[in-house]
């Protein structure tokens, strides 16, 4: 029995895909983000509720069931995660919703009337099962569970070929005969591929791959709605496609790289192996109490976090310092390189966490202009998002990413724990100009001996 | 509704999602990634229809583990967005160097 008619069905979809059209411009500013992200789950309960009420449905008690243990089981995750764990789930979560569309599209086959709707199943089917796997594959690299390096075998461009070129016969067979048989097929080939295409890429790649995912599952979503017939499917599903496209893009033009690049650049040589060679070249060391005195005698301080801060769990010993210098009367900011930490604007999260207020966060275009009036840039645990190899060096792999411009400043100082190059693998040549110096050890021992000494002038 | 309405739709929406997104500052990357991820797991209603239509066993379950999926993706990303974006705060006072004198104000402001 259906309670409300299409027309009021309808009405409720579109309030529904109004609401997610809010939520992600409300996302797009910290002023309303939090707000437009309840509009978005508000819109969410709307469609779900709708489709109870609309649709006629058997096996009610077994669905409710499955909402039940689906909630308890990402529910109580989503609340515990740490947050330097948060692009894993991201790409859990986002793989299981492409699993979810294929599962869909596959039950729909036998319904399906016409070449185009079972054009649209294909889709659905092989994207899906696509982000299901690439996100499978993407989790266990950034939970470490298997090496975050290029996973590279010879042959692999050749084996991609044969299943992508299989898939696209499947698909055909499918949209000719309608067959189950061919769908679990193309299923498969859909989640070989998904694990071919994720394998080569390497460890600061991986959350571009996220992004790129997530738009993907988006179009699975919007290609289902056409299959069911569903408008709010295919404006959510359509709505993701497109925000996760130009996220995508735009974290790669951050990067300096091309989104073909990342995917396919393991195969042209290993771009983001390099060298683990310790340099012997002489470097200026310093101690706590010196780069304490350097902080307190600052107007103007600009911190520049890397990942390997988030590492050291240190992003609350950083606040605390900003906290104790800005106490002090000296400005402090926090530069954040767009691909800091584990995925872009991820810095960004963990600094929050710390209690560290979103104006201190400084964009890449905004704060690059101010380092030239800083007393001091003190970088924590980065080293590629400062090199200037990426400006001068056209041999360099960082090649063309944009940096922070932290030479400029009047005095730098690198908190390090070793004279390892960062993850590109290259030398830094900045870590040898007169103006800087280093302190050695591990980013969050460094900064609470810094803050000690910051405390005790 | 006809595969030309719905198409249309695609279309503009398309326009839509690049036009929201377009500006977003970078600050907010990852709690946008997710949060988008969150509304693609709106799969959960085709799930739920899929399920309420099956009357063979194994459609039934394959149906349900599909809601089981699209129901974590769903929840999941809503509630770990609302808690990414729970952190991101204001500064509380206006002036850089007086936050320790203004925070005193706003305590005895509230007394």
């Amino acid at each position: 029995m259906s309670i409300l008619d299409p027309a009021w069905t309808a009405l409720l979809y579109l309030a529904a895909a109004v609401f997610f059209i809010l939520a992600l411009r409300g996302l797009s500013s910290p002023r309303t983000a939090r707000r437009g992200n309840l509009i978005g789950a508000f819109g969410a309960l709307i469609a779900v509720v709708t489709v109870f009420l609309s649709a006629r449905l058997e096996n009610i008690p077994w669905i409710l069931g499955a909402i039940a243990v689906g909630s308890a089981v990402a529910a109580p995750v989503a609340r515990r995660v740490k947050m330097t764990q948060m692009p894993q789930l991201v790409a859990l979560f986002n793989g299981v919703g492409g699993g979810a569309a294929a599962l869909v599209a596959l039950l729909e086959l036998p319904h399906a009337e016409g070449p185009w709707v079972r054009l649209a199943i294909v889709f659905t089917l092989l994207v899906g099962a696509v982000s299901f796997a690439g996100s499978g594959v993407t989790f266990a690299k950034l939970q470490e569970l298997m090496t975050t390096r290029p996973v590279l075998f010879p042959g692999l461009p050749v084996v991609m070929a044969a299943v992508l070129l299989a898939s696209v016969a499947a698909a055909v067979a499918v949209v000719i005969s309608g067959s189950t048989a061919f769908a679990v097929l193309l299923l498969a080939l859909g989640l070989g591929a998904g694990v071919l295409l994720v394998l080569p890429v390497g460890g600061a790649d991986v959350p571009i791959v996220i992004s790129l995912l997530n738009a993907f599952t988006g179009l699975a979503v919007a290609a289902s709605g056409l299959v069911l017939g569903n408008v709010l499917l295919v404006v959510a599903g359509t709505l993701v496609g497109a925000s996760g496209t130009i996220l995508t893009r735009a974290m790669a033009a951050a990067m300096g790289r091309s989104v073909a690049g990342i995917l396919f650049g393991a195969f042209r040589g290993g771009s983001t192996a390099g060298s683990t060679a310790v340099s012997e070249r002489p470097v200026r060391s310093s101690t706590p109490e010196d780069v304490a005195v350097l902080l307190r005698y600052a107007q103007r301080v600009i911190i520049v976090p890397g990942y390997g801060l988030a590492v050291a769990q240190g992003q609350h010993t950083a606040a605390e310092l900003a906290q104790a210098l800005e106490a002090r009367g000296i400005e402090v900011d926090f530069a954040i390189h767009p691909v800091a930490g584990r995925m872009p604007g991820h810095m960004n999260v963990l600094l929050a966490e710390a209690n560290v207020p979103y104006e201190s966060l400084k964009e890449m275009v905004e704060i690059n202009p101010e380092f030239k009036n800083a007393d001091v840039a003190l970088v924590v645990g980065a080293n590629d998002v400062v090199n200037p190899a990426a400006k001068t060096s056209s041999g360099s792999p960082i090649y063309g990413m944009p940096i922070l411009e932290v030479s400029a400043a009047r005095q730098v100082v690198f908190l390090k724990r070793s004279m390892r190059p960062g993850f590109a693998g290259i030398e830094n040549e900045l870590l040898y100009e007169p103006q800087t110096s280093l302190l050695f050890g591990d980013a969050k021992d460094s900064l609470a001996r810094v803050l000690g000494a910051v405390k005790a002038l | 509704m006809d595969g030309m309405s719905l198409l249309t739709i695609t279309v503009l929406a398309v326009f839509v999602g690049f036009e929201v997104v377009s500006k977003v500052s970078s600050t907010l990357h990852t709690p946008l990634m997710s949060g988008a991820n969150a509304i693609h797991g709106i799969i959960l209603v085709g799930a739920i229809i899929v399920a309420g239509q099956a009357t063979d066993p194994w459609v039934l379950a394959v149906a349900l583990l599909a809601v089981v999926l699209a129901t974590a993706n769903l929840v999941g990303g809503f509630v770990v967005t609302d808690r990414m974006l729970h952190m991101f705060h204001a500064r509380k006072d206006t002036s850089r160097t007086g936050a320790a004198q203004s925070g005193a104000a706003q305590k005895a402001d509230r007394k």
